[in-house]
């Protein structure tokens, strides 16, 4: 088990769920002391920013947005990709073309683009970045599951249950679904990484959240004026954005490793 | 000439109703190579309770039969491009899929060859008997087990109460086609397809598979049609058989006949190359030659490059001829012209 991932993500968790109890001041209290360097006051441990606002608590909710907009971004996507990926593999044919080629060309644009496209149509906030996550990551999903399903639905099981005269919808979400949660599982954990980094940069572009909202994107935007002098303000929500990413990358790493076993042989 | 079908619908040891009649079905496959002719017009009948076999090396058609009367014919290369397959009067070419899917489980079932894969991994022994039961409408899941239980009984699974709750990777190769076995009589279908069921089982399994398969088959009277290659089993097993090469039935009996005296070469050349254990051979008979690649075969007869007794004639495809009531053979040699 790869135990520090999975410590920082139960953290961050942990974090994101209790924010409002965990944070030892709020975030919209302007303390008088801006800019209070980290590491000097046990009330700030982490310092304050230029408003005068406790890093440490900025953090902690700012993990909650991250968590919040990532699930809600990815399970809608994951929801919509999945069911396309098992229709197109299932059915075949004309539909399989349409869905397949919609994936290729999402594919093909840069996220950060389609991001942009769509904050121009919609305006900023949360809404904005769940829908630009939502068109990426539905076509990773619905290839792979596609994949899955082309191999499943060829199986004898699931002969055997068109044989007894098993309707279709019921094959799909009883006998196929079942067989590519490993799958689902591990494009999951792959993909989390990365959007929790769309977001990050997303919000750090200002397209995502409003200025001033706790997200780790808007602080290091905040930051990166005074990076030589106030270090602390960028540094922080940065490495927050790195171990948190790399927590998720590796825990996905593993469970590919331990969940496929032809991947595994392979290497 | 007379239709096969008027005459191999003759006498039957058993009952005479016609459940089932297949009328010079052809099933083909357009590939991006041609047309491949799985199946290429082949007629027959099954009665009630009648045990047909269907003889065949890999690749004559057998299995694409089965799944051309139950309907699951593999899109969309695959299609039934003629003839007919009537079902209790009533022709099947014409159902709706949602009529078909009533027809498939209640009224025809197929069991196929391999028990490992045949089961659903995720799920346990009990759902997956269920989930063919509660096809036939709402029952509380309390009759609903008590039936599976009943059925696993029937198929002599042992503690079937407890085996319910099993995993079929908990199970050997035998007690996992026994569960298939079980579903596919769940519904009691009044035909049970069999489609090479103890292929991947011990030789002391497939004995007592097959065992009880003829027991089912005394207890529902379902007609069963036993597709397999190996001529042992169509002795212990069937009423009649049919015999089929490249596509076609080239020769249709009662088992008796077809043992005593065949009357398609290529029958005969099957036969022969059944192990004897009376003899002492040191090397066993086999065919010359390969099976013909089906999307292209050669005019008229497509066992003739192979035949021991190929004359003239065999570049025209041969008709369909009578050599005793019930026994018909697609050759030449049975030309009373000739």
């Amino acid at each position: 088990m790869p135990w520090v991932p999975l410590i920082i993500m139960t953290i961050l968790f942990i974090c994101a769920a209790f924010a409002p109890l965990l944070a030892p001041h709020d975030t919209n209290i302007h303390i008088q002391n801006n800019r209070v360097p980290p590491f000097q006051d046990w009330s700030n441990p982490l310092g304050t920013d230029i408003m005068g606002r406790d890093m440490l608590s900025r953090l902690i909710f700012g993990a909650r947005t991250a968590v919040f907009i990532s699930l809600m971004a990815l399970a809608t996507g994951g929801v919509v990709g999945t069911v396309l990926g098992l229709i197109s593999g299932y059915k075949g044919g004309f539909l399989d073309a349409v869905i397949m080629r919609t994936a290729d060309a999402t594919l093909g644009f840069p996220t950060i683009l389609v991001a942009m496209i769509i904050v121009v149509l919609l305006g900023t906030g949360i809404q904005s970045i769940m829908m630009a996550v939502v068109l990426t990551v539905w076509a990773r999903f619905a290839r792979m599951i596609r994949g899955d399903v082309l191999s499943v639905k060829e199986s004898d099981f699931v002969t055997l249950a068109r044989m007894i005269g098993v309707p279709t919808r019921i094959i799909l979400w009883r006998h196929i679904l079942p067989n590519t949660v490993n799958t689902l599982m591990v494009i999951t954990s792959i993909l989390i990484g990365q959007v929790v980094l769309l977001e990050a940069a997303l919000s750090f572009l200002g397209l995502g959240l409003p200025p001033g909202a706790p997200a780790w994107g808007i602080m290091v935007a905040e930051g990166r004026t005074e990076i030589l002098t106030t270090w602390w303000l960028s540094l922080f929500p940065g490495l927050a954005i790195t171990i948190v990413i790399l927590a998720f990358n590796y825990l996905g790493d593993w469970l590919r490793d331990t969940l496929d076993p032809k991947l595994r042989r392979a290497r | 000439m007379t239709r096969a079908t008027d005459i191999v619908g003759g006498p039957s040891p058993l009952a005479d109703e016609v459940i089932l009649k297949v009328e010079d079905l052809r099933t083909h496959f357009f590939t991006r190579t041609g047309v491949v002719k799985a199946v290429d017009g082949i007629s027959f009948e099954l009665h009630k309770g009648e045990t047909l076999g269907i003889v065949g090396e890999s690749g004559s058609g057998k299995s694409m039969t089965a799944w051309s009367i139950l309907g699951l014919v593999p899109k969309p290369a695959g299609r039934i491009v003629g003839g007919d397959i009537i079902y209790q009067g009533e022709s099947l070419l014409g159902k709706s899929p949602a009529e078909m899917r009533k027809i498939r489980g209640s009224g025809i079932c197929m069991v196929m060859q391999d028990p490992l894969t045949s089961l659903n991994p995720v799920f346990n022994i009990g759902n997956q008997i269920i989930e063919s039961l509660k096809m036939d409408g709402n029952l509380s899941l309390r009759v609903l087990r008590q039936k599976a239980i009943d059925l696993m009984t029937n198929v002599r699974i042992p503690a079937p109460e407890t085996r319910l709750a099993g995993f079929p990777h908990q199970m050997s190769g035998g007690m996992r086609q026994r569960v298939v076995g079980a579903i596919a009589i769940s519904r009691s279908p009044n035909i049970l397809i069999a489609d090479e069921p103890t292929t991947s089982l011990d030789a002391t399994i497939q004995l007592q598979y097959l065992r009880l398969l003829k027991d089912i088959q005394a207890e529902s009277g379902a007609a069963i049609i036993f597709i397999t290659h190996d001529f042992g089993i169509v002795a212990r097993m069937c009423d009649r058989v049919a015999v089929m090469y490249a596509g076609k039935m080239v020769e249709q009996s009662q088992v008796e006949p077809l043992f005593d005296d065949p009357a398609h070469p290529y029958t005969e050349a099957l036969l022969k190359s059944v192990p004897d254990l009376d003899l002492d051979v040191d090397l066993l008979p086999s065919i010359e030659g390969q099976p013909p690649s089906l999307d292209n075969l050669p005019p008229g007869c497509a066992f003739a490059p192979r035949c021991p007794y190929v004359f003239d004639k065999c570049s025209e495809f041969p008709p369909q001829f009578v050599i005793d009531a019930g026994h018909t053979a697609l050759c030449w040699r049975h030309d009373s012209a000739t």
